[in-house]
């Protein structure tokens, strides 16, 4: 199921929560919004959902426009908002019951999803409960079993993974991978190693609009700046910094270095080179043909950490 | 509107009163205030009428209408349980609905236990019934205006106690407006009487169902229930 949104665009008064946002998601992609607090994720989440329409703009839906064909749209997507609201006071099967009865699942077929999606989310042992009783990582699940109760084509998870543990978060992106392949899924976080971990297309937002759209290698390759060489080096006493840089001038595509530190003969710096260049083998044989020691070497790309930090400041 | 979707948001809000200590609670507790007034003058009257009964369940029914309405919509509001419901395939006007039968039906449900009052009358002595079914006919009615007003002013707020306090007014201003006509100028005086709810219901509770006072309650329940709609659809404004 596809989802086409066209400049999009929703203001809350004064404030313009999002200025024009369009993009495309094809079936069976996972794409994830990655963006700064107050970016406009979650309201572009509450619009694809019909939770609300948008000032400007539309979305459809397998054709099918979320204002026009609002209870169309509602059946085949599966929302899982942010803080994962729940009723509490209802035990996990009647409160899944209750969601099916919603999607008119009634019956034996309500029945027989809601206790593959007890198995898959691994409801088993808590399925009697109250919702309220429940650790944040089964009360998450339950949010997924939720969302996903009705087999929608589309997922919308806001934040799935917040305020969970380290093992739970692996547990819940696996999850996610593994229902993602039959479904088109949008998620947002503002964790970076989950969009790598889970996604394959990031649309990185900031104030409204998309700033960058691409696999999250794509990202990272379009953004990349100069490579960075650290070399950790031991030199005979006489030789100092700038003796070595007089060497180092030599290299090819050189463009800089910067001392880090010099302590006990070892010299720690920088080494700045252009895109795509490597210069570890240059460095290991002036190293070799000066009878310099070298002790360490690390190359450095940039991350995507540093392009949304780029993007978004 | 469906039926169909109408029915789960109506039976989670029933499931809702009966699985916590809300409904037994109110019932109790009505019956009591109830039963201590219907008894205590029974044998000094010496008369087998259920008039006490409904001259005080309007007065009740004030603060208790409000009180098991204010969480309807409030409370999902500041959980964050309505944005999950309304985004389901369910129409604004079936939510509204729903909850509106949920509570029209604890408020039905209270009533049921005073009924031992008549059986107490009629093993006592012979009262007319057919004042007594239309004065419960009344009550329904009239309980069905206050929690569809309840249920409006639980939609405009996410505070269970603002929407306490704005639908304990709204009815309270109804209730009272028959009650202050000597201190309003004599031309005003008709139209506060017909606005009044106690008007309507003490007509149908002598035991003249006429269709003007069904067609009051019947208006000002489905205008309240309207707004109630519109006001949840604020958020798409």
């Amino acid at each position: 199921m596809s989802i086409t949104v066209t400049d999009l665009r929703k203001n809350y008064g004064q404030l313009e929560a999002i200025r024009g946002i369009s993009f495309a998601v094809k079936r069976g992609e996972i794409v994830g919004f990655l963006g700064p607090n107050g970016a406009g994720k979650t309201t572009t989440m509450k619009i694809i959902t019909c939770f609300m329409p948008p000032t400007s703009g539309e979305v459809k839906v397998e054709e099918m426009d979320t204002v026009e064909h609002s209870l169309e749209v509602r059946r085949k997507i599966g929302y899982l908002p942010e803080m994962n609201p729940l009723y509490l006071d209802m035990p996990v099967l009647e409160y899944l019951e209750y969601s099916a009865s919603l999607h008119r699942l009634a019956g034996q077929a309500a029945q027989q999803r809601i206790a593959h999606m007890v198995e898959v989310c691994g409801l088993a042992t808590v399925r009697r409960r109250d919702i309220g009783e429940l650790s944040k990582g089964f009360r998450q699940r339950v949010g997924l079993a939720q969302a996903m109760l009705h087999d929608p084509d589309v997922l919308i998870l806001d934040e799935p993974t917040s305020g969970l543990d380290p093992n739970q978060i692996v547990e819940i992106r696996s999850l996610i991978r593994e229902l993602g392949t039959a479904k088109t899924v949008i998620l947002s976080t503002h964790i970076l190693s989950e969009v790598q971990a889970t996604c394959d297309r990031v649309l990185i937002i900031n104030e409204g609009v998309i700033v960058a759209d691409g696999t999250p290698d794509e990202l990272q390759h379009r953004f990349q700046g100069d490579e960075r060489l650290t070399v950790e080096l031991r030199v005979p006493p006489p030789i100092t910094f700038d003796g070595v840089m007089v060497r180092l001038r030599d290299l090819p595509d050189f463009q800089g270095a910067t001392l880090q530190s010099h302590a006990g003969g070892v010299l720690t710096f920088d080494l700045q080179t252009g895109h795509g260049t490597d210069l570890r083998e240059s460095v290991f044989r002036l190293a070799v043909a000066e009878n310099w020691v070298l002790l360490g070497m690390s190359r450095q790309t940039t991350s995507l950490e540093e392009v949304f930090h780029k993007l978004t400041t | 509107m469906n039926l169909q979707n109408v029915l789960p948001v109506f039976r989670r809000e029933i499931r809702s009163y009966f699985n916590s200590p809300v409904a037994y609670v109110v019932m109790i507790v009505f019956l009591a205030i109830i039963g201590w007034f219907f008894s205590s003058n029974l044998f000094l009257q010496n008369m087998a009428t259920m008039r006490v009964v409904f001259e005080l369940v309007p007065l009740v029914f004030l603060f208790f209408i409000p009180a098991v309405t204010m969480r309807l919509l409030a409370e999902e509001k500041k959980s964050g349980t309505l944005e999950l419901l309304t985004t389901k395939p369910v129409a604004d006007v079936e939510i509204i609905l729903g909850k509106f039968l949920a509570g029209w039906a604890l408020v039905a449900a209270t009533l049921v236990p005073t009924l031992v009052f008549l059986i107490t009358l009629m093993i006592l002595g012979s009262p007319d019934v057919g004042p007594v079914l239309a004065g419960y006919a009344g009550l329904l009615l009239m309980g069905g205006v206050y929690v569809a007003i309840g249920l409006l002013s639980s939609s405009l707020t996410e505070n269970q106690i603002v929407a306490f306090i704005v639908g304990f007014l709204i009815i309270f201003v109804l209730y009272m407006l028959d009650k202050v006509l000597i201190y309003i100028p004599s031309a005003f005086a008709s139209t506060f009487e017909f606005l009044a709810i106690d008007t309507h219901f003490s007509n149908i509770a002598r035991g003249v169902i006429d269709s003007r006072d069904v067609i009051y309650f019947a208006s000002l329940l489905g205008f309240s229930l309207m707004l109630a709609t519109v006001s949840l659809e604020r958020r798409k404004w």
